[in-house]
């Protein structure tokens, strides 16, 4: 007994994973493999940024409640990158918005180099707000004019029209940007101001997406974005998975005659195609993953990861060794958060579509949390393992609910009116379930699943 | 009087109308909201990021306590139903707070956690108080005032000054003044003369001494979440009477509640209401649009075209951000020196 416990205690991730990948491979069988390949992708894209949550989590112990924010970074920086730009937009009012865009740079730089040359407060304060006033006269009427052309279709800018994978080192840079001014604020102060202002960031990050159409089209989506895989319809004539699909069903199809041939062929063809396009975007998404989880390890186990534990583990003692701990703080928190932007970028490449509405802090900043605390905070294998539980739980706790109140109504009579009210809002009781989760593990097992190998330094 | 100084007149009460008395009830509400922050911050340690959802939840328990009063017949003329729950409405949310305290905040401070343990805590309590509220209630909006709506309305104040703007006073709007002033008085009364109030102090203050000095902790905490149950229902109710309730409404508000106990200095409860005022005021008077009240204050060559709004109301919550960052920047202490809770 004492034995198979250690054996599983040594083996444990290795158990996780196996265990985690039958009841995937149970899904596909069961199921389809579209839907399979599906939550792996969503999985993989969710397990990258549980790693940068992690990395500041586990490594740093800093609180980001703005998980979302900096996710919603990575998803416009890849409308602004891979679009293509719209020319009419552009000439209609892109001078006049860039000049705002100037405008608006230059009254800030001004009102910050004035400050610090220690000019009088007031006259300061004035040049800021007359130089806000004519910035906002200038950028509304360019916003205006860019959201008149053409509004169901473009009314936006357009992008830069770049390769898609280009937004995705785009979508890092822009959350470690906005990571790095949220971190120059508020660390070094107490703990609790991070937290408060990620969660106001992200909060207003989504209000500009909504609101400016002149950027990235608002409520009204932006379709189509381009791919880095190829499209179903060109692997539905390409001759070489014609030769697989007709391969590996050749016994089926030899019953059939010529014409039925052909046709179940052609929906093989067509589920195979569907199957082909997720595994590849599996496969270079793994790519990713598996690069950054190389990296961050190879770090976390130099001299740099060790001191980072050290102030982790005791802030008071690495400053007293002479480490610098703000700007420890800040570097982890801006990496981390170019990992969340990373994995925010590919998640709406994988979508082919950019959704504002979609981002909820429950799907994304809670979500994430719980993977990393499930799954073990400061273990890197961990918050992968906890992205492919907890985004399965929350995958299938949708029909599993609706199953459950269609069992009940089996109990009550039909077409009771409260039992509509419960099927309109089971999904609600997602939040209550994944709140509870996360408030489960943290009273009974703090370390997670794959607890923390080195610990104790 | 010259028809200038009735120009005057009428750009004045134009302003009360749309921005002082809105901007009044909003910072009683916050300021309410602000004081529960405060309260668990102090006791507890750690900041309450249910505090929104908490609100939401409290203000559920009311709509529907005051709509089976309706059902029932249980209502006075002229006064909103929904005061007359809240006594109900406050037993359950007791209830509901005390449990979260046994279930999840108890274990964390008896093994002296972090506080940032404590704020994780929250937002999972957060998360299953959110979606209790939207399973019950659903996640749209709704409007559950009855009774008077107005104590006098515009025409009323028009035909009795004769003026072209006119002021009204909302029932809502004069209610959140009133009982947030009678809830504060008796928040400093409580804490300053009576013992219960000056143990919590204490506690407050140095936990070891407190504890010494033979300072039911347990009690301590107890009374905590009964204050906290109270000022969190009646903010929450007084809101919703105000604007309508909407769960996701409530769960923003966390914004303004917060930008309100730090700019006033975590901690101290005379910070949190001024620093609720001074985000209210600047929220209201920054997102309206001043391009009525500059017609009547200028000489027609100088009417503005445009609304004249310096920041958009989407943007609302972007100012209580705004003023967070500059208060961290300039005086990360806030207004009022607040207290600072070091780990154990």
């Amino acid at each position: 007994m004492n034995n198979l416990n250690t054996f599983w205690q040594a083996n444990k991730a290795i158990a996780c994973f196996t265990i985690m990948g039958l009841i995937l491979l149970f899904v596909g069988l069961n199921q389809s493999w579209a839907l399979a390949l599906g939550i792996i992708n969503l999985s993989l894209i969710s397990a990258i940024m549980a790693l940068g949550v992690n990395i500041q989590w586990g490594y740093a112990g800093l609180f980001n409640v703005g998980i979302m924010g900096f996710a919603a970074l990575g998803g416009v920086s890849v409308v602004l990158i891979a679009q293509q730009p719209v020319t009419e937009a552009i000439d209609a009012g892109g001078m006049k918005m860039l000049f705002a865009l100037i405008l608006g740079a230059a009254t800030i730089t001004a009102g910050v180099l004035l400050n610090r040359r220690g000019v009088n407060k007031w006259l300061v304060s004035a040049i800021v707000v007359i130089g806000y006033l004519f910035t906002r006269y200038y950028f509304s009427e360019a916003a205006d004019l860019i959201e008149k052309v053409d509004p169901a279709i473009t009314g936006y800018l357009g992008g830069f029209g770049l390769p898609i994978a280009f937004s995705w080192i785009v979508g890092g840079i822009a959350a470690a940007g906005a990571a790095w001014w949220i971190g120059k604020i508020t660390l070094g102060l107490r703990t609790d101001y991070l937290a408060i202002a990620t969660l106001g960031i992200s909060e207003i990050i989504l209000y500009v997406i909504k609101n400016e159409d002149w950027l990235v089209r608002g409520l009204k989506n932006v379709y189509g974005l381009p791919r880095p895989v190829p499209y179903e319809v060109d692997m539905q004539k390409s001759e070489w998975l014609q030769n697989i699909v007709a391969w590996i069903h050749r016994s089926e199809l030899q019953l059939l005659s010529q014409s039925d041939q052909i046709d179940k062929l052609g929906d093989y063809v067509r589920a195979a195609s569907v199957v082909f396009v997720k595994l590849s975007y599996s496969g270079l998404i793994l790519l990713i993953l598996v690069a950054f989880i190389l990296l961050s390890n190879l770090a976390l186990n130099s001299p740099w990861g060790r001191k980072v534990r050290a102030i982790r583990d005791n802030e008071v003692a690495a400053s007293a060794m002479g480490k610098n701990i703000k700007r420890q703080h800040l570097q982890i928190f801006v990496l981390g958060s170019a990992i969340v932007g990373v994995a925010g970028a590919l998640l709406v490449t994988y979508d082919g579509i950019f959704i504002p509405t979609a981002y909820q802090p429950l799907r994304f900043t809670f979500l994430i949390w719980v993977m990393v605390i499930l799954g073990g905070s400061g273990n890197n294998l961990g918050s992968v393992l906890g992205a492919f539980i907890i985004w399965f739980i929350w995958i299938q706790s949708g029909p599993m609910g609706l199953w459950v109140v269609e069992m009940l109504g089996n109990f009550i009579q039909e077409g009771n009116t409260s039992l509509e009210f419960i099927e309109d809002r089971v999904h609600y009781l997602r939040l209550v379930f994944m709140g509870t989760i996360l408030l489960l593990i943290m009273r009974f097992s703090p370390g997670g699943i794959l607890p923390e190998k080195n610990k104790e330094l | 009087m010259t028809s200038e100084s009735i120009d005057i007149i009428n750009a004045f009460a134009l302003l009360t109308n749309f921005v002082i008395l809105p901007a009044l009830s909003y910072g009683s509400q916050l300021a309410l909201g602000a004081l529960a922050v405060t309260l668990v911050y102090s006791i507890l340690r750690f900041s309450n990021f249910a505090q929104g959802d908490s609100m939401a939840f409290g203000t559920m328990l009311v709509i529907l306590i005051s709509s089976y009063m309706i059902s029932r017949g249980w209502t006075i003329t002229g006064v909103p139903t929904a005061l007359l729950a809240i006594p109900m409405a406050l037993i359950g949310m007791s209830i509901y707070l005390l449990t979260m305290d046994r279930l999840v905040y108890r274990h964390y401070r008896r093994i002296k956690a972090k506080s940032i343990v404590g704020i994780s805590a929250s937002i999972g309590v957060m998360f299953v108080t959110g979606g209790i509220v939207r399973f019950i209630l659903g996640a749209s909006a709704q409007r559950f005032g009855d009774g008077e709506r107005f104590i006098f309305s515009v025409r009323e104040f028009k035909a009795y000054t004769g003026l072209e703007q006119g002021i009204a006073l909302k029932t809502s709007q004069f209610l959140t003044v009133t009982i947030a002033l009678l809830l504060v008085s008796f928040l400093f009364y409580f804490l300053q003369k009576t013992k219960t109030g000056k143990a919590m102090r204490a506690y407050s203050d140095n936990k070891e001494l407190a504890l010494l000095s033979g300072i039911d902790p347990d009690k301590v905490v107890q009374i905590t979440w009964l204050l906290v149950a109270l000022f969190t229902t009646i903010a929450g109710t007084l809101y919703g009477l105000d604007k309508g309730f909407a769960p996701q409404q409530y769960h923003l508000l966390l914004l303004p509640i917060f930008a309100s106990v730090i700019v006033g200095g975590i901690g101290s409860p005379i910070g949190a209401i001024a620093g609720a005022f001074l985000v209210a005021f600047s929220e209201i008077f920054l997102t309206y649009a001043y391009k009525k009240f500059l017609i009547y204050l200028l000489p027609l060559s100088m009417h503005p075209t445009s609304l004249v709004q310096l920041i958009g109301t989407e943007y609302k919550y972007a100012i209580s951000f705004v003023i967070l960052v500059i208060v961290l920047l300039i005086k990360p202490t806030g207004l009022f020196k607040g207290k600072v809770i070091v780990d154990e």
